[in-house]
């Protein structure tokens, strides 16, 4: 009894500096997404570089694929694309991209520029889509299976580290699954 | 002289004090309803910015926030309710984005905490007591 009155004490001191520590660790800024396994939310939007023609979220079923919601104002959106460009052309797993509150002529020379790492680009000029997924910043990239659902989502610029440790894994598990 | 100068301090603090209230970031008109422009205050000064964190929609100049602002107007004028409007967003952005959490499974722990740690404490109060009520009473002390 007397031990368990010194211990008690010390013990729940103990948790509750593990959970600060904890807590003091993680970026407040990255805001976890509630679409983690989830079906991906429907749209249907004009195309970037067919501006008559449709992009739906149809275009996700049948393979894994990225989303990635870029802009041509958005910094890490700049600091991540040569990565893109290697995952579009050599990871066989197709990217789709939402332009988002950007300005037509910008995003056409952005990809003109820097390359077109996108199967195809979804223009989200205003924002509506953005906010029926819960995009909060640029650059943002959702993992999506065949079955349209979303697996992960990073919020910030896209690294060969991020890419090994987060996205390579979810894929091959996915990819087994579907077989 | 001095008289003089303390009135122009004065003037100059009130204008400033009058002129704040017209510093506030949303430019939208007001909406036709009177109630639901209160509803469409009361939600936009809950709901968290997410780019910049400890502020408000109705406090903040980033785009998200203006965005959000109307939707949550779009909203407002459809005639949906706060619950309506709040289960949209946390559905959408996660519990986070709005500064009175509700409850649910991620918080829970959140919401029960304060009146299991009250229970506790009445219970070690009221044993203590008891014990205490049980000693015999020190004679040479009274």
């Amino acid at each position: 009894m007397r031990r368990l009155k010194f211990f008690l004490p010390v013990a729940m001191f103990a948790a509750i500096v593990a959970l600060f520590v904890n807590g003091l660790q993680r970026d407040p800024t990255i805001v976890p997404s509630p679409f983690i396994g989830k079906a991906a939310p429907a749209f249907d939007l004009p195309r970037l570089l067919q501006p008559e023609a449709r992009l739906t979220d149809g275009i996700f079923i049948g393979q894994v694929s990225l989303f990635n919601v870029w802009a041509s104002w958005c910094p890490g959106c700049a600091r991540e694309h040569e990565l893109l460009m290697t995952i579009g052309t050599q990871s066989g797993v197709p990217i789709y991209g939402l332009n988002w509150k950007d300005e037509r002529p910008a995003a056409l020379k952005w990809l003109q520029d820097r390359g077109n790492p996108y199967q195809a680009v979804a223009v989200d000029r205003d924002n509506i889509t953005g906010i029926d997924w819960g995009v909060y910043g640029a650059p943002e990239t959702f993992l999506i299976d065949a079955d349209g659902i979303i697996l992960y989502k990073l919020v910030g610029p896209l690294t060969a580290q991020l890419w090994v440790d987060e996205f390579a894994p979810r894929i091959a598990a996915a990819n087994e699954e579907s077989l | 002289m001095r008289r003089l100068l303390k009135l122009i301090v004065l003037t100059v603090l009130f204008q400033i004090i009058v002129i704040a209230s017209a510093w506030a970031i949303d430019p939208s008109e007001a909406l036709q309803d009177p109630e639901q422009q209160a509803l469409y205050e009361q939600i936009t000064a809950e709901v968290r910015c997410l780019v910049c964190q400890n502020q408000t929609i109705a406090d903040s100049t980033a785009p998200l926030a203006a965005d959000l602002r109307r939707e949550i107007r779009r909203m407002v004028e459809g005639g949906e309710s706060e619950q309506q409007i709040k289960t949209f967003l946390v559905d959408r952005y996660g519990g986070f984005i709005l500064y009175k959490p509700q409850f649910e499974s991620w918080n829970i722990v959140l919401w029960l905490a304060p009146p299991l740690l009250l229970i506790v404490g009445l219970w070690g109060v009221a044993r203590f007591a008891r014990k205490r009520a049980q000693l015999p009473i020190d004679e040479d002390a009274a």
